[in-house]
């Protein structure tokens, strides 16, 4: 179990970061843990990529960030989609999708041939 | 809308750093926190939670700052500022590096600003490049046009917008003091719609101002009109008399307008021909003295326009008679404007560029092995910061920056010596370099340099930092002593040995030239230059318009000259060998039937030969005898005479030059040839004249005068002598004939000059190249040195052993140049005369030369090595 591989699918953290955004708007840390949890685990998110990631789609103007209070009342930055950013999520999404599955379709013709 | 964004954000980040770093902080924190947190719910103890979320985490803030182009910024002005402060900790090694490349790029910024515009930059006329230079072909050279020639192809050709004919035209307005004689060109009326340029006020010619007859007509230039006309408007339409003649001031040429073709003419006038009768084939109409340009149609190329020129001249019709010497028959020539002006100087341009280029290299090189001796000095420093976390690509840029910084300041200091070598540059350029007024230090220039500047700087650098990084890192730290050194010690004696090669390219280079000039002032030029002054007297007006008193004028000068206390002997002739003037030849045809169509026309008064010591061989000399009733008399050369009287003995032969319908001029006798165009040339042969007996009477003559002493002191005496005659005549162009003998091979002796400077500083750099390895490596090998002599090797054995590397590294340098040698000089092969470009004299002393500097450089080291103290150097491991 611990030789699995958990690192996140090159090129796909900013695709994951969108989506979980796209749901409710979220500090850092949130982000990673849904994204584990959502995935069980499969995917472990590495901190300084992530917060790297961020700092770059939010100047790609796809996401907002803005400093707002906890519930137990700390500082935290939270992060939320823009309109740019739910069209980005769009254009990955489908993007990702097309890809996976012609994946899936040449394992499975591997498969039977 | 992303790139604003990105500006915005980024400028913000820069503008208030301290709060971009705090967010990044609590935000990492933060994340921490919630980490820890997390873990604890998990059942760790909070201080364990802690230490493995932090773990977990690594440096995120390093990570995370580093993200965004503001960074870049910060980080590279830290990295300026680090590299300032090393630079200015080392003030030798800096002073040493900034110096070597501000010599190297300054000498090629120098260069680069002669060449740049007279090579490279398009000429400054509107789309030059469709701009052609256009020759007849005769005797399978070029040579000028006619102006009937010119006349069919402008009626027949279709190819060009506009074909223009031009030649020098030097009016001299008299009346002053003295008489006041201008450099001018007589252009057909198309000249100035052939470079695209009209005048800035007033107009062009018209077609019909280059008639026969018709009043004249002037155009000036700017810096003429303001000079002698106060720059007053009014002049349109008011007359200028020059020689004795009216012109009208129809125009003035625009400030700053670069007449290529003759950059010192200063006003311009139709050719106003006679092309009454075109049979008649010995009118000057039908000379080869005019230089022929054309703008080509767009769309059309140069190939296509000879081609179209070519097929007019195999098929000539009737209304266009030709005589046998202007047949067109041959083709013509159709050049690009650029490439004919700057045909003569190209080969020692490029010369000098491919030279400079060589020293830029060495100054390079020799500035990449100080700076990777001072890397291996800094290895420590580096291992140590890599262990505390440096990125690798962080220490390669900040190397990186160091030497681009050195090569900035080296660049700037290079910008002074630049300055400096321009002038020098100009000053030494050889007679007729085309658009000398073009070089400065301009755009082009400048970015030249800093371009340059910048590559260097990245280039010497990255040796030494990809070299640094290279050997293990680890290592560095433990070694404090010096006892291994063997792979860095191999990269520098690569780089010295290449040094050494290229510095020998340069010096086989300056070698061969030194023997070619030795071979060329070897030459006899066919006359005694010391002790004669020469200077050029035009006779201007129309009192001369009738021979007779024209040749009464040159007479009567000549008489007054002659009466000069201390003047040994003078005499006038039209050709004044080795001047540069222009030159046309006639056609000769010999009584046996033997023809040359190119002989040179020398008219010449008695006394000629005395003065310039040209030696009698047959026969006798021109005198008083030979006068305008009397038998015409013909002096000829002593190659004519071999050529044309093979076996025979020439005096009492009869020839024609020039026209044929004429009487015959019976040889009289036979002197020794002279040089007229160039040492270095073959010249076609000669015919002498007295000006009695000659066709027709030359208005320009040159006065040689032998003086008794040595000084020039009798040039003013000589030419007061004249204006005592008539004031008004201008007499231009005194020199003496020694320095018309140096002056004839300008272009050798400018490439010679520019080579042995820079050969000597190639030797310079190469054998400090040489020291510091070498001393370096008597540092390094300090203990071994000390071991050795601890076991009785004498110092004798310990200087043959730095000197045996010395002459090694040299050695290996010599061969690589000698091959590198070999293949460069071919470059100037047309620059050299007489000597093969393996000359084996030039190679021999240039390899003697590199090993004994080699030698020389090794001096010092190998002193310091025999002085080595085992007894010290042992104790300090």
């Amino acid at each position: 179990m611990d030789d699995q591989n958990t690192d996140v699918i090159q090129g796909t953290l900013d695709m994951l970061i969108l989506k979980t955004l796209s749901l409710e708007p979220m500090h850092g840390f949130g982000i990673a843990r849904r994204v584990e949890q959502i995935s069980r685990g499969v995917f472990k998110v590495n901190p300084g990529s992530l917060l790297t990631a961020l700092q770059r789609l939010e100047r790609a103007g796809w996401l907002d960030a803005e400093w707002r209070q906890t519930e137990n009342s700390r500082r935290a930055k939270f992060y939320s989609l823009t309109r740019a950013g739910k069209k980005q999520l769009e254009v990955e999404t489908a993007d990702w999708t097309r890809r996976a599955s012609a994946i899936a379709r040449l394992l499975k013709a591997e498969a039977e041939g | 809308m992303s790139v604003w964004r990105q500006l915005t954000r980024g400028l913000r980040v820069l503008a208030n750093r301290n709060q971009a770093d705090q967010d990044i902080a609590d935000e990492a924190r933060h994340y921490l926190e919630q980490t820890a947190e997390a873990l604890m719910k998990e059942g760790l103890s909070p201080e364990e939670a802690r230490r493995t979320a932090r773990l977990g985490l690594g440096n995120i803030q390093e990570q995370v700052r580093d993200y965004g182009w503001e960074n870049l910024i910060s980080t590279t002005a830290a990295d300026v500022r680090y590299a300032f402060r090393r630079l200015r900790k080392n003030p030798g090694f800096t002073a040493v590096c900034a110096f070597t490349l501000a010599l190297g790029i300054g000498a090629s910024t120098a260069i680069f600003s002669v060449v740049n515009p007279i090579l490279f930059e398009s000429l400054p006329y509107p789309q030059a490049p469709r701009i052609m230079m256009i020759w007849d072909i005769s005797d399978g050279s070029r040579a000028d046009v006619t102006f009937h020639s010119f006349r069919e192809l402008q009626a027949r050709s279709r190819s060009f917008d506009a074909l223009a004919v031009m030649e020098l035209w030097t009016p001299t307005i008299a009346g002053g003091a003295h008489p006041e004689r201008f450099e001018g060109q007589s252009v057909s009326a198309g000249y100035f719609r052939v470079l695209g340029v009209q005048p800035a006020l007033g107009r062009d010619f018209k077609e019909s101002e280059d008639r026969f007859k018709v009043p004249h007509v002037v155009i000036l230039s700017d810096a003429l009109w303001k000079r002698n006309f106060g720059a007053n408007g009014a002049i349109i339409g008011s007359q200028v008399n020059l020689d004795g003649n009216l012109y009208t001031v129809i125009g003035v040429m625009p400030k700053g307008f670069e007449n290529v073709l003759a950059p010192s003419a200063e006003l311009w006038s139709p050719l106003r021909y006679d092309v009454g009768n075109v049979t008649d084939f010995t009118s000057q109409a039908w000379g080869h003295h005019l230089h022929m340009v054309g703008r080509l149609r767009s769309g059309i190329g140069p190939a296509q326009a000879k081609r179209e020129l070519d097929t007019i001249g195999l098929h000539p019709l009737v209304e266009f008679p030709r005589p046998p010497f202007a047949s067109l028959k041959s083709g013509l020539i159709v050049q690009p404007l650029q490439g004919e002006v700057t045909r003569e100087v190209k080969p020692a341009l490029l010369a000098v560029l491919g030279a400079v280029l060589l020293v830029l290299l060495i100054a390079c090189v020799n500035v990449t092995n100080l700076l990777l001796a001072r890397g291996l000095q800094r290895r420590g420093e580096f291992a140590m910061r890599v262990a505390l976390g440096a990125a690798r690509s962080r220490l390669l840029r900040q190397l990186l920056t160091e030497s681009f910084l050195l090569a900035i300041v080296g660049g700037a200091l290079g910008m002074v010596v630049a300055g400096v070598g321009v002038r020098a540059l100009v000053a030494l350029s050889p007679s007729g370099l085309p658009r000398v007024d073009a070089i400065s230090m301009d755009g082009p220039v400048f970015a030249f340099a800093f371009g340059s500047s910048a590559l260097i700087g990245l280039l010497v650098g990255l040796v030494p930092a990809l070299r640094a990084f290279r050997s293990d890192l680890a290592a560095g730290i433990q070694e404090s002593s010096r006892r291994t050194a063997g792979g860095h010690n191999f990269t520098r004696g690569a780089l010295v040995v290449s040094e050494v090669a290229l510095a020998l390219v340069l010096l086989v280079g300056a070698g061969l030239l030194i023997r070619s000039l030795q071979h060329l002032f070897a030459i006899p030029p066919g006359f005694d230059s010391s002790r004669v002054i020469s200077m050029w007297v035009q006779e201007s007006g129309h009192r001369f318009d009738d021979d007779k008193s024209s040749r009464r004028f040159f007479a009567q000068a000549l008489e007054a000259v002659r009466r000069v206390p201390g003047v040994r002997s003078a005499a006038f002739t039209s050709l004044l060998p080795l001047s540069r003037e222009q030159l046309t030849t006639y056609g000769a045809s010999l009584e046996n039937g033997g023809a040359f169509h190119n002989v040179f026309r020398y008219v010449v008064t008695p006394g000629y030969f005395e003065t310039m010591s040209i030696p009698l061989l047959r026969g006798r000399l021109l005198d008083q005898r030979d006068v305008a009733g009397a038998q015409p008399a013909a002096l000829i050369s002593e190659s004519l005479a071999k050529a044309g009287f093979p076996g025979q003995d020439p005096i009492g032969k009869r020839l024609h030059v020039g026209p044929s319908d004429r009487p015959w001029f019976v040889v009289a006798g036979v002197v020794g040839d002279v040089k007229q165009t160039s040492l270095a040339d073959v010249e076609p042969h000669a015919v002498y004249l007295t000006p009695e007996q000659s066709w027709f009477a030359d208005q320009e003559m040159s006065l040689v005068v032998r003086t008794r002493d040595e000084g020039t002191g009798l040039a003013s005496a000589s030419k007061n002598a004249v204006w005592s005659i008539d004031k008004d005549q201008p007499i231009v162009r005194i020199a003496t004939m020694d320095s018309l003998l140096a002056a004839s091979e300008s272009q050798r002796r400018f490439a010679l000059i520019v080579f042995q400077a820079f050969a000597l500083v190639a030797l310079v750099l190469a054998a400090t190249g040489i020291f510091g390895v070498l001393s370096g490596n008597v540092n390094e090998r300090a203990r071994e040195i000390g071991v050795r002599s601890a076991l009785g090797a004498s110092r004798g054995d310990i200087v043959r052993l730095v000197v045996r590397q010395a002459v090694t590294l040299g050695g290996l340098g010599v061969v690589i140049g000698l091959a590198g040698a070999a293949f460069a000089t071919k470059a100037l092969t047309t620059l050299l005369f007489g000597v093969s470009l393996l000359d084996p004299v030039t190679y021999c002393g240039v390899i003697a030369l590199m090993l004994a500097v080699s030698a020389l450089a090794a001096w010092l080291p190998a002193w310091r090595a025999a002085r080595v103290d085992p007894s010290i150097t042992l104790r300090a491991e």
